[in-house]
């Protein structure tokens, strides 16, 4: 597979299917594991960067999922190349910074990524249509059995897997859950919820990950502890917050349906007419205005226009996305242009 | 919309701040965002943050002895890791287990483990290692009058021994 292949290839995870899709965008599972023997990626030399590249690649290319997976070079690619695979979720932005000895393995699914010599030398992740946690878990368990027989991670039993930074030590996972809440933003109630969450020891974070602003209302909500719960346990605490606020943001929708209606309609038309008529629009109204159609599609009030069309439009809007289909580089000023002559061509064939 | 710092440019960067419950939005320009992000970098960086944490409550000579420690494996000193808010190697966390233990309490409200591990970790020679290192750390409590702690990894050695009986 080349980079460019990817362009044409909808993600596993924005195909807008499984579980509560209708909130629920999408569910990750990321482990962080090290090499016993070799010192952690910032501290490691060259040569030891370069011995990790290839254990851990020639290890993954006996593992079955893995098996047709496709290893991305980052010394190779271009800084489009690199945001675009960002802009995918595929890689971390902090994996776009210093390149040497970096690289990304994505599978033709596009629903696994590992990242190599990231923070730490294998960063493995699993992406999931929908609030599927424990099917994402289950899948990465195995993967993560298989390369455990073929690699000597860096283990101790009573801190569990080593890490460069002690806030990811112990089991080494993060999951997290893509959430889109606009009738809890609507409603003014989600400082209310955002503040539980931080006091239960999740995190939130916006739509492209760590350092992003929460925008069009999505929220990504994963946990911050890693140490001292198994693995199983993590998944079920998130899981049940994730519960928790999928049923509010589902009874805020209900209360909006029938005491606010027309207003609502009013809101979600509007933004529909705007991206489909706009010849100059940023990125980020474009999140916002998606992120009302996506509402209208989900309480049935937009009935020609698919969950999976909104999402992938969320993605191909990007800066990255829009250089990569029009092979060309191109300005900030430009870039408002192509992406409404896109969303209008996309919305308009309909 | 015009930033919100300088006045003059327009604004393309957008910022949440949360302060205690209170939630602050910031329009910026890409200029004064640039100045803002490494001026927030300085006070919250994570790895300050660390570092303040894995600080010691109060300076003695003990503070001399840690921050020169060395871990034989990789080179890195206590006194890096307090800089850059990362561990060298995964011998690092046998080396500065006295003080990574309370640090990793403090993060995860728990230092032991008790997630999966890998099929190779549960071969004798590195449960061997743990516990001598638990029975170390036992006998470390009892002289520290730590008896919560202590009745911890008596369990715990209690436990791995049988373990390993059955074997």
């Amino acid at each position: 597979m080349q980079i460019n292949d990817l362009i044409n290839h909808t993600s596993e995870w924005l195909k807008g299917t499984g579980p509560n899709s209708d909130v629920v965008i999408s569910s990750r599972i990321r482990l962080a594991r090290n090499l016993n023997k070799f010192p952690f990626p910032h501290w490691a030399s060259k040569a030891q960067l370069n011995q990790v590249l290839e254990k851990a690649s020639q290890a993954m290319a006996k593992v079955e999922p893995l098996k047709d997976a496709t290893l991305f070079i980052l010394a190779d690619l271009d800084s489009i190349d690199k945001q675009f695979l960002v802009e995918r979720h595929l890689m971390s932005i902090e994996h776009t910074q210093k390149t040497e000895q970096k690289a990304v393995l994505v599978n033709n699914e596009e629903n696994i990524a590992v990242m190599i010599n990231e923070e730490d030398h294998l960063r493995i992740q699993l992406m999931q249509s929908g609030f599927n946690l424990f099917e994402a878990w289950e899948i990465i368990n195995g993967i993560d059995d298989a390369l455990a027989k073929l690699l000597d991670y860096a283990y101790l039993d009573d801190f569990g897997y080593l890490t460069a930074c002690p806030t990811n030590t112990g089991t080494g996972m993060r999951g997290s859950v893509m959430l889109h809440l606009p009738a809890l933003v609507m409603s003014r109630q989600i400082e209310r919820v955002l503040a539980a969450i931080a006091k239960l020891s999740f995190t939130t974070r916006g739509l492209f990950g760590e350092g992003t602003k929460a925008s069009g209302n999505f929220f990504q909500i994963s946990n911050q502890v890693s140490l001292g719960h198994s693995e199983n346990e993590i998944i079920e605490n998130i899981n049940g917050l994730i519960r928790q606020i999928i049923e509010q943001e589902i009874q805020a929708r209900e209360i909006m349906m029938s005491k606010s209606r027309e207003i609502l309609e009013d809101r979600i038309n509007r933004s529909l007419g705007i991206l489909k008529n706009a010849r100059i629009i940023t990125s980020q109204e474009t999140i916002e205005l998606l992120s009302m159609v996506r509402l209208g599609s989900d309480l049935g009030m937009i009935k020609d226009i698919d969950r999976r069309t909104i999402n992938e439009l969320f993605i191909i809007t990007q800066p990255a996305h829009l250089q990569k289909l029009e092979n060309v580089k191109l300005t900030s000023d430009q870039r408002d242009l192509k992406r409404a002559e896109l969303i209008r061509k996309k919305l308009n064939l309909l | 919309m015009l930033c919100d710092i300088c006045g003059k440019n327009q604004a393309t960067v957008h910022l949440t701040e949360i302060i205690d419950d209170q939630m602050n939005e910031l329009h910026l320009c890409e200029e004064c965002a640039r100045h803002k992000s490494a001026a927030m970098e300085q006070q919250f960086g994570l790895s300050d943050l660390l570092a303040g944490m894995a600080g010691f409550e109060k300076s003695s000579a003990k503070d001399e002895e840690a921050l020169t420690m060395k871990c034989p494996a990789c080179g890195l000193t206590y006194a890096d890791f307090k800089k850059v808010g990362r561990l060298g190697c995964g011998e690092c966390y046998n080396v500065f287990r006295k003080y990574l233990a309370p640090l990793l309490k403090r993060i995860h409200g728990s230092n032991q483990h008790i997630g999966k591990s890998p099929q190779k970790a549960g071969r004798v020679y590195k449960k061997k290692d743990g516990l001598a290192e638990l029975k170390s750390q036992l006998a470390k409590a009892i002289q520290d009058e730590a008896f919560e702690e202590a009745a911890r990894l008596r369990d715990r050695i209690k436990e791995m021994e049988t373990k390993k009986e059955k074997e």
